[in-house]
């Protein structure tokens, strides 16, 4: 396969939240039988229908790059860490539905990430602060993820779920909720994998086009390069 | 009636501590998890208390606050109340949170606790037997058995620590171990660690391929199942199959690879860091003051082979040495009584606060470093299983450091243990853990350069 079909999307969130277990239900269709903790990075292949049942149907590689670690760590951990942020398609964001401070944590993940991208240089200009503003220029399509929904009692899913709608809406992403021990949530034709296909597909549209050159509308460097972009803007 | 205002002055103190403990379990060791367990925040903070309580009882002691039947009524009160906690309570919850970690044991947790909780009370016990700390008066259930055996626990582990500490101080602080590491060795690292990375993801995108084309022809089980399946996939092999499994090793392979070079990158990063902070005005008062250090190690570890080669056991404490000395050779008359009480609480008490901040301070290091959500709530316990022990026989070795006439107390409420026993199995310790320390440091730093410095 040519590097054109390359897609890259990284699994972020803190240690425990069921990333591994995740990424393997997606790649593999089967539940991870002995979780260990994951040092450093792990990746996996999800092979995915573009487009599937139309005639553009096509088929890509979709590697899940599974980042572990602890978001407030050391600072060299951050640093190493860093090197697999380079040229992001697309961000899963992983929380555990029973551990509030997972889901906040999120949005220290996502501008870690984010910052990395957006930023050349490499260095960390964010204190950390969630802040709208750089999420509005973010075009990385994001997905929320919540974990371990079984381990919640009924009385309390209500709350849970509104919760995390709020959460999702943030991140101007959808939102799916399931327990990564049990593959009946993704069955073909349920909502959530409808969503999970919509959510590739959003992320193989903004790779392919880009390395088109064709896309218009919100085309990430359209702040930096402002000569440059008079030339790509009529193309149809 | 002065043993009501006694006790609730102590009592005051204890809840100060209780509130400290409950304060730096929420802002510091738990900052990244959530609480859900609210018992094992409120052991650890009733552990803290009552060992800072100990400490103040002694300051007491030295200071004479307090009425004295008073204050040995708390001492022995307190003491009862930690042996508790560290040798029923503690054990029991840790042992109820490794079993509810696992899920086959999920109904019976409390019964598979209590006989964890049995286990170790059995090797608790049995740890007296090779030890001479008791003399054969004492029996079963007395308060002497409970201590001694704790006592033995806590003094290995601080000499485990002050041995290791001893050593690590010094050659974290100067700056002449640091290895040389250059901003092009990073990057040949990090270039090698995504190469591996990528050879990751081609071999399991052939591996998908493979698996997806099989699929489709309709052979969706490779793995052979049942009897007759194991017999055929004897004598005949799908060379597809075969292919899939050596594709996999070669994988597992790959990813054991990559997570050794992501952790020697991460080991790169720190050393750069430490580089680059050596350079600055802290730095380099860090690096000064290592030396210092490492001359303080060193006599250490020579005073703890000359303690045991000699077979000596010091009779007098700094406080009243250093008195005699300036007394003696130097001439100078003061009124001894006086200043002895006041240098000892100085001294006893910068022991004790140094203690007290290096322990935490360790502590949480450790925690961060090894924990996780699921298994955050054993590892606090442990932690205050350690901490609990730790200051037990601080307060037993703390006891060489004071002046005979305020030994008594320490005497009297612990009862007759072999006091000399626990310095010497002290120094035997520390000398052991330094003089491995030093070994492994040395082995390390050896080993290290070679694989990353560029030819």
């Amino acid at each position: 396969m040519a590097s054109l079909d390359r897609v890259k999307v990284l699994v972020l969130g803190d240690s425990g939240v069921g990333k591994s277990s995740l990424v393997h239900l997606l790649c593999q269709n089967q539940v991870l039988g002995n979780p260990s903790w994951t040092v450093g990075c792990s990746v996996d292949v999800r092979v995915h229908d573009y487009k599937e049942g139309t005639p553009e149907e096509k088929t890509f590689y979709i590697e899940l790059w599974d980042v572990g670690g602890s978001v407030g760590g050391a600072s060299s951990v951050k640093s190493t860490r860093a090197v697999f942020f380079n040229s992001v398609n697309g961000i899963i964001l992983v929380h555990d539905l029973t551990n509030k401070k997972s889901s906040q944590n999120l949005y220290r993940w996502s501008l870690e990430a984010v910052n990395k991208d957006l930023v050349p240089s490499g260095v960390l200009v964010t204190n950390g602060d969630y802040d709208r503003e750089q999420f509005a220029e973010n075009q990385i399509p994001l997905l929320v993820i919540g974990t371990k929904l079984d381990q919640i009692h009924e009385a309390k899913r209500n709350e849970v779920l509104t919760r995390i709608a709020f959460l999702a809406e943030d991140f101007n992403a959808e939102e799916i909720n399931l327990d990564c021990t049990n593959p009946r949530y993704l069955a073909a034709g349920s909502s959530n994998a409808v969503k999970l296909s919509r959510f590739f597909d959003k992320v193989i549209e903004k790779r392919y086009f880009i390395r088109d050159g064709s896309q218009i509308v919100g085309f990430p460097d359209r702040k930096r390069f402002g000569a440059g972009i008079v030339k790509n803007l009529h193309y149809d | 009636m002065s043993f009501l205002i006694d006790s609730s002055i102590v009592v005051t103190s204890q809840v100060l501590f209780f509130g400290f403990g409950w304060l730096f379990f929420m802002r510091q060791l738990f900052k990244d998890y959530e609480v859900r367990q609210y018992v094992v925040q409120v052991i650890f903070s009733v552990t803290f208390a009552f060992s800072c309580t100990m400490f103040e009882l002694i300051i007491f002691e030295i200071l004479g606050v307090l009425n004295s039947s008073s204050r040995y009524f708390h001492w022995k009160m307190n003491l009862c109340v930690i042996l508790l906690i560290l040798v029923f309570m503690v054990p029991f919850y840790i042992g109820y949170f490794i079993v509810s970690n696992i899920r086959l044991l999920h109904r019976q947790r409390v019964l598979f606790s209590c006989g964890l909780w049995l286990t170790f009370m059995y090797f608790f016990w049995k740890l007296g037997d090779p030890f001479p700390i008791l003399s054969p008066k004492h029996g079963i259930l007395s308060i002497e058995q409970l201590i001694s055996r704790v006592g033995v626990i806590g003094v290995t582990l601080m000499a485990l620590l002050s041995g290791f500490g001893a050593v690590n101080c010094p050659y974290t602080y100067m700056s002449y171990f640091l290895r040389n590491v250059t901003d092009t060795d990073i990057l040949a690292l990090e270039r090698r660690l995504l190469q591996t990375m990528d050879m990751i993801i081609s071999k399991k995108k052939r591996i998908a391929t493979a698996r997806r084309n099989m699929f489709q022809r309709g052979d969706v089980n490779n793995k052979p199942s049942g009897f007759w399946g194991m017999i055929k996939s004897v004598t005949t092999s799908a060379p597809g199959s075969e292919n899939l499994t050596l594709i996999q090793q070669e994988v597992d392979a790959l990813e054991e690879l990559s997570r050794q070079l992501f952790l020697e990158t991460v080991d790169l990063y720190a050393t750069k860091e430490r580089i680059e902070y050596s350079k600055t005005f802290k730095g380099r008062y860090f690096n000064v003051l290592g030396y210092f250090f490492s001359v303080y190690c060193v006599w250490k570890i020579f005073m703890a082979t000359i303690n045991i080669v000699f077979d000596r056991v010091g009779k007098t404490d700094p406080v009243t040495r250093g008195i005699e000395i300036t007394v003696n050779y130097l001439g100078i008359q003061f009124d001894v009584k006086f200043w002895s009480q006041h240098i000892s609480f100085i001294l006893v008490g910068i022991i004790i606060v140094t203690s007290i901040r290096g322990l935490l301070i360790t502590l949480t290091k450790f925690f961060y470093a090894i924990s996780s959500s699921k298994s955050s709530n054993v590892i606090v316990l442990l932690l205050a299983q350690i901490m609990g022990m730790y200051f037990v026989s601080s307060v037993l070795l703390i006891r060489m450091s004071m002046p005979p006439e305020y030994r008594t107390i320490i005497t009297e409420v612990l009862g007759e243990l072999q006091f000399n026993f626990y310095h010497r199995w002290f120094d035997v310790i520390f000398l052991v853990s330094a003089l491995s320390s030093i070994l492994f440091l040395y082995l390390a730093h050896k080993q290290a350069p070679e694989k990353h410095m560029t030819p």
